[in-house]
């Protein structure tokens, strides 16, 4: 009996030393553990640019990381936003509550990432944007929470547009997504057609999503524009392209002029109507050594080449842990300031860093659609025309009207 | 330039002519929803998912069995009809005797699992689906360039709603059909195999759904969730018509696609809801459906 007595008390004396040694050793790591979740479209418009497939660029991030970070494991939980800002909010609302979410990442939607930034604000939380397009996003919307990875789409107007215009096509006519996304597409895209001195002589606020563009289309030759610019993202603009090539817009002499196109639109469309398309992206899987490297490994596991987003979605996952590991915790605020001390240079991301308005800046690059004489292979999609400079592809922090920068 | 409402004519008149398109495709899903209701009063979710098999039957047939578009036009509605009497045999019918709600319920659930399978094996950027060779090119009507293709489809999806008119309206098949859901019973003891004509009726529904995916399918990217948005419109239209009445599907449809048409010029943003205003305008004044007998 005594023995038994004994032997528990040790134990539990051993146990609880060994918990104390553990709670030390971690004290500055929430919970013992890194809880990552994974917020984006899984099913819906947006599920090929990221969705699934970004989640397994994350988990490629965490399992290269080693699975811990100074000893306390990285987790990862997922949820669908289905688009929907309310679901998306409320998510993360729900993980930080009664998980203790750490960092929040993918982030697809601008309407979801607008709402749960705002969210992580009010909570004190940490969210890395990488789905998304507006601007807005480090510009009126930006918050000391979150940082905006990826792309946005300042450059997108700024690489594509300036370059249409520079090649003579100097009226444009709009076709918009009616939603935030859209309408900072739309307001860039003009400003920078007007300041290259080329005009925008109309354009159609259309519904999101919509099937059937015919329409609009219809509207868009009647304008007489040169340039038809699809304000619009994912299967609006797959739709757009597609039923612009049954209208015969290219044939009676006008262009198309895609302003945010991932791989997986060229992909579906194929080549025969997409060629020649100039774009703007953040990346592309073959443009360098690195790059394929990482993309080989990553087709391996998914099946498909990796859009801009997923790759830049294990980036920033990537730069989050490397952070928490040099400032030995996970609190949202050090972290952050962590990141955005050390510069950003991997395969994804060239001359990148972090500014205080959250908008990480890297090397931007001009690509066309190749024909389909050029290409080689099911996935060799794009030629890289010209790179656009970190520090000239963004929207300089002097215009910024986010109220972390001091103008 | 003759101007309506501040559009030019030749803009208005393309406008309209893009509507009537649409408006034959509504009028082609919203006749098989109408049908199947009608005569079965299943409500049928999965008739958005049933339209999407269609494309991917076409397309796959295509991929893998070198099927070309004439033949599929053909094969499709009997593989996707048939497939549709399996699950109205196995499903359905065991639940015929409940609520309406029910069966809603059934059928939105299969239309989930078949575009959430499809989706995980095939994503949602969809895939293309080329136009046949016979009906590539376009017309140039005087004020519009209309695509060969869209012509074709407003003849075909016409021609087929006329076809399910007549069968069920004006043939003794059709009578038969209408007398067994009226009164089963009765009809039974008169020799008529009542449970065979449901589930074909319910076959045939489906084969107008898988119709319109083939005609669809070199239209739009052929992908997972091209039904989904469509069903609700597809079902304002139904209710707008009056459920169950045949000719109040066909001419809805066509009017709806008319009027969805020209909100796209004159207040673009407001195109997808417009149905949803009618549709309640309508419900308000008219709770029947404008074809619809009171109950």
């Amino acid at each position: 009996m005594t023995f038994m007595k004994k032997t528990l008390t040790a134990s539990i004396a051993v146990a609880a030393a060994s918990s104390m040694a553990i709670s030390t050793a971690h004290a500055e790591i929430s919970d013992n553990e890194v809880r990552i979740g994974y917020l984006a479209d899984m099913s819906g418009t947006y599920r090929d640019l990221a969705g699934p497939g970004g989640q397994t660029a994350m988990e490629m991030a965490v399992a290269d990381f080693g699975g811990s970070v100074n000893g306390s494991p990285i987790v990862i939980f997922s949820a669908d936003d289905r688009n929907s800002a309310d679901v998306g909010a409320n998510t993360v609302r729900e993980w930080i509550d009664q998980r203790n979410v750490d960092m929040v990442g993918g982030l697809v939607a601008s309407s979801v990432s607008i709402a749960v930034t705002k969210v992580l604000e009010e909570n004190n939380g940490l969210g890395i944007v990488s789905g998304s397009a507006a601007s807005s996003i480090t510009n009126e919307h930006c918050t000391p929470n979150h940082i905006h990875w990826v792309y946005d789409t300042y450059p997108l107007a700024n690489g594509t547009a300036k370059a249409v215009v520079e090649q003579g096509g100097d009226s444009w006519f709009l076709l918009t997504a009616d939603y935030a996304f859209g309408h900072a597409l739309e307001a860039d895209v003009t400003n920078v057609v007007e300041a290259n001195g080329g005009e925008v002589v109309g354009g159609i606020r259309h519904p999101f999503p919509t099937s059937d563009f015919s329409s609009y289309i219809l509207q868009a030759q009647g304008s007489g524009a040169k340039i038809v610019g699809l304000a619009n993202a994912g299967a609006d603009t797959v739709n757009a392209i597609t039923t612009a090539s049954q209208f015969g817009l290219t044939q009676s002499g006008q262009q198309l002029a895609g302003l945010l196109i991932f791989l997986n639109d060229v992909h579906a469309l194929g080549l025969e109507s997409t060629q020649g398309l100039l774009l703007t992206t953040g990346w592309y899987w073959d443009m360098d050594e690195q790059s394929r490297e990482w993309s080989e490994r990553y087709f391996e596991e998914v099946g498909r080449m990796p859009t801009m987003v997923q790759a830049g979605i294990y980036s920033s996952t990537m730069h989050y842990l490397k952070a928490i590991e040099a400032a030995g915790t996970d609190d949202p605020e050090v972290v952050r300031a962590q990141m955005a001390d050390m510069p950003i240079e991997d395969f994804f991301a060239r001359n990148g860093s972090i500014r205080e308005d959250g908008r990480m800046i890297h090397d931007m690059y001009l690509a066309q659609v190749k024909t389909p004489e050029e290409s080689t292979g099911e996935w060799d999609l794009y030629e890289i025309l010209s790179t656009i400079p970190a520090d000239e592809a963004y929207r300089p922090l002097s215009e910024s009207q986010c109220k972390l920068v001091q103008n | 330039m003759m101007m309506i409402f501040g559009v030019p004519l030749a803009v208005f008149m393309g406008q309209l002519t893009l509507g009537l398109v649409n408006g034959a495709f509504y009028a082609l899903l919203s006749l098989g929803l109408a049908v199947i209701f009608g005569l079965l009063k299943i409500v049928n979710f999965a008739h958005g998912a049933q339209y999407m098999l269609g494309a991917f039957a076409a397309l796959l047939g295509f991929r893998y069995l070198g099927i070309n578009y004439w033949l599929a036009l053909f094969l499709v509605p009997l593989v996707v009809g048939g497939f549709g009497m399996l699950m109205e045999r196995f499903l359905l019918r065991r639940i015929a005797h409940l609520d309406h709600l029910y069966g809603l319920l059934l059928t939105f659930g299969l239309a989930l699992i078949f575009e959430g399978t499809l989706v995980n094996f095939f994503g949602v950027s969809g895939a293309r689906y080329s136009t046949p060779e016979a009906l590539q090119g376009g017309l140039n009507l005087g004020f519009m360039f209309l695509p060969t293709y869209r012509a074709w489809v407003l003849v075909a999806a016409l021609a087929m709603c006329l076809f399910t008119w007549f069968m069920i309206e004006r043939t003794r098949l059709g009578a038969y059909l209408r007398a067994g859901t009226e009164n089963s019973q009765l009809m039974q003891a008169f020799g008529v195999n009542v449970p065979l004509l449901i589930t074909l009726t319910y076959g045939f529904g489906v084969a107008l759904a898988a119709f319109a995916g083939v005609l669809a399918a070199p239209l739009y990217p052929v992908s997972p969730t091209m039904g989904s948005s469509l069903l609700i419109v597809v079902f304002a239209v139904v209710v707008i018509g009056g459920m169950g009445s045949i000719l109040g599907a066909i001419l809805t449809g066509l009017g709806m696609g008319i009027i969805e048409g020209l909100t796209k010029v004159y207040y673009p943003e407001a195109s997808n809801t417009v149905i949803f205003l009618v549709m309640i305008l309508v419900l308000m004044l008219r709770p029947a459906g404008l074809f619809g007998k009171e109950a």
